[in-house]
């Protein structure tokens, strides 16, 4: 039964109780969880241990990228590939280049942003264990969970409920996975 | 203290949020409007703008059978309607950007309840605004190798030089990101009405849109440096589009339009105008559903004083401008805009300054800036008098340039007035289709309003 399980969700009053419960979670040594709230909560991911900033270095790449492709379309169409003499202009005349490379960069850096986090977050997934708890529903409304999950070294399913109901949980579920 | 009324802390700024809201009111509240059952008034507003809507059809199918001589264009005001229409909605755009981006950057949490309809604002308005520059190409489908870089049979590339072309790279990539900001706010919030939802189709359709979102702390942790991101890459990107839409004139030679403050000028017009449309639409969201506790007097006065400043800027561009044309000691500029200010286009020159300059004064007074109906009013002098500029600045310098030989009056056509009526009845139309389907107000932005309210309420009853 025990082995069946994805985890333990315990249901919280409020922010400030979500943060404080996650912070004696991580201080007890537990490391696989997650909590879920309908609001980002400042300090929570940091608090278990989640920290490194990875969709900044997309956006850069991106942000590089799009400016290269944009300066290089134009360099090849106006100098390689259509080579026009416009008033006696240079070919390469690379301050009217300026508008479309960075209007490129944006783009790009915007598809960064929005992809970078979708696949950091590992979405779109339309299945997830803790769907299948009723309650959790409210997740997206008015409730705050934290989840620690079976994979964790230290989980023991009684010891474990028993713990998070020695941090005032209103409610402990089981997770089916 | 056994005082009646509570006391207003002169210190403190008015609440963001109306009294007694809790997690559960917000959600209920604002999930309500898209799951409740569909209000009479709504279906009555959207047959009224779906008719409207209909002139867009007959107007946009008549100029693709007959070609653009059905409107008012000719020689020399090659630039008519089609134009001033672009620049106008490319401009009530821009609020949406500066509210969800700029005043994110400086931590503004007033706009937390404003966002997302100026951003889906943004996104109809840009809708509009492309449609006339495609639509003045005459023939839309032959136009894309002149407009996009694509290797054609022909093997010709657009002109990379030309402000024309950095203009479709700008309101192409300015759709784009604004439709990425927008929609990345809503995966909470379609999350939320996935749970909320009753009917089974529209759980499944929410449950995809929100691709599995469960909110959780790490997601949160990563979905909020994306927020922050794309609002700084946003914001420099809301700068360049109205800077190179002006450019599209100041480039050019023409007395009138070939003027350095152009870019400044026609971006503080932007934000004038889009503020303006922000108030002409969200008040009357606000008084339908009534949602007076999510957008407060503290909404309206903000966004009063914004207009007053843009507007300012604005009626400062007017001055130079007047400047310039006498400074420059040109005979073009001089009679360019004495034939402005006192020529056959006066009395619209005088409207607008009416419009923009004279009325929005009377923002000044805190008692107007309160006042719902005072401030629709002022707004819809505002939505004119932009469209008056834009036609001050389009018509005027072209209608007399150098050579009193091909000097001539424009005159619009009904076409022109159908087009233009066509597209305010595309935007109302989706505007209105968006309140049903689609929160009007980011609901998770609402709940760290709450959070932060009961957190200044717990410091408060703590210093007592």
């Amino acid at each position: 039964m025990a082995e069946n399980l994805y985890g333990l969700l315990a249901e919280f009053d409020g922010p400030d109780e979500l943060l404080k419960a996650a912070r004696d979670a991580y201080a007890e040594g537990y490391r696989k969880m997650d909590a879920y709230s309908p609001m980002p909560i400042h300090d929570l991911s940091e608090s278990m241990g989640y920290d490194k900033h990875r969709v900044p270095t997309i956006v850069l790449i991106c942000a590089i990228l799009g400016a290269c492709s944009g300066f290089g379309l134009q360099y090849w169409v106006s100098v390689i590939d259509y080579p026009l003499n416009v008033g006696g202009r240079p070919l390469l005349s690379w301050p009217s280049f300026i508008p479309v490379t960075f209007e490129l960069g944006v783009l790009f850096s915007a598809f960064g942003a929005l992809i970078g986090m979708l696949i950091l977050n590992g979405l779109p997934r339309p299945y997830h264990p803790v769907f299948n708890v009723p309650n959790f529903e409210r997740a997206s409304g008015d409730g705050f969970f934290l989840c620690i999950e079976a994979e964790d070294p230290k989980f023991d399913i009684s010891e474990t409920r028993s713990f998070l109901e020695s941090l005032k949980a209103k409610k402990v579920d089981d997770v089916e996975p | 203290m056994g005082s009646p009324a509570p006391i207003k802390d002169p210190t403190m700024p008015a609440p963001v949020l109306g009294p007694g809201q809790t997690y559960t009111t917000v959600t209920q509240k604002l999930s309500a409007i898209i799951t409740s059952r569909t209000p009479l008034g709504w279906i009555a507003a959207m047959l009224i703008a779906g008719a409207i809507l209909q002139l867009l059809m007959l107007s946009a199918t008549w100029l693709l059978i007959k070609g653009t001589g059905i409107w008012g264009l000719n020689i020399p005001v090659g630039w008519g309607w089609a134009i001033i229409n672009f620049v106008w909605w490319i401009g009530i755009g821009h609020a949406g950007t500066l509210i969800s981006a700029i005043l994110l950057l400086m931590r503004q949490q007033w706009r937390n309840s404003i966002n997302r309809f100026a951003e889906a604002m943004t996104i109809f308005a840009v809708m509009c605004a492309g449609m006339f520059p495609l639509l003045h190409t005459g023939r839309p489908w032959v136009a894309a190798y002149w407009l996009l870089p694509y290797p054609n049979t022909m093997s010709v590339w657009p002109q990379f030089r030309s402000p024309l072309i950095w203009d479709v790279f700008a309101v192409g990539t300015y759709f784009t990101v604004s439709l990425i900001f927008w929609y990345l706010g809503l995966i909470p919030d379609f999350a939320t009405l996935r749970d909320k939802a009753k009917h089974k189709i529209s759980q499944i359709i929410y449950g995809v849109l929100s691709m599995g979102w469960r909110g959780s702390a790490k997601h949160w942790f990563n979905y909020e440096m994306a927020a922050l991101l794309l609002a700084g890459v946003s914001t420099p990107l809301v700068l360049s589009v109205h800077s190179i839409v002006s450019l599209d004139f100041s480039v050019g030679l023409i007395p009138g339009w070939h003027a350095t403050i152009f870019p400044p000028y026609f971006v503080a017009g932007a934000v004038y105008a889009g503020f303006a449309m922000v108030l002409t639409l969200g008040l009357p969201i606000r008084y339908f559903y009534g949602l007076h506790d999510y957008i407060t007097d503290r909404h309206l006065n903000n966004m009063g004083k914004v207009m007053l400043a843009t507007g300012l800027i604005v009626a400062y561009g007017y001055a130079m401008e007047q400047f310039f044309a006498w400074y420059s000691a040109s005979p073009y500029e001089g009679y360019m805009m004495q034939n402005r200010t006192f020529g056959p286009y006066s009395g619209t020159y005088w409207s607008l300054i009416l419009c923009n300059v004279a009325i929005p004064q009377l923002l000044w007074i805190k008692q107007v800036r309160l006042s719902p109906s005072g401030l629709f009013i002022i707004s819809m002098f505002i939505n004119v008098g932009m469209w008056l500029e834009r036609f001050i600045i389009v018509v005027t310098s072209l209608h007399r340039d150098f050579m009193p030989s091909s000097w001539d009056m424009y005159h619009s056509t009904p076409w022109d007035w159908g087009l233009y009526a066509g597209t305010i009845g595309f935007f109302l139309f989706m505007m209105i289709l968006f309140i049903r389907v689609m929160p009007v107000i980011n609901i998770f932005e609402i709940r760290q309003l709450v959070a932060n309210k009961s957190k200044h309420a717990e410091t408060a009853s703590a210093d007592d």
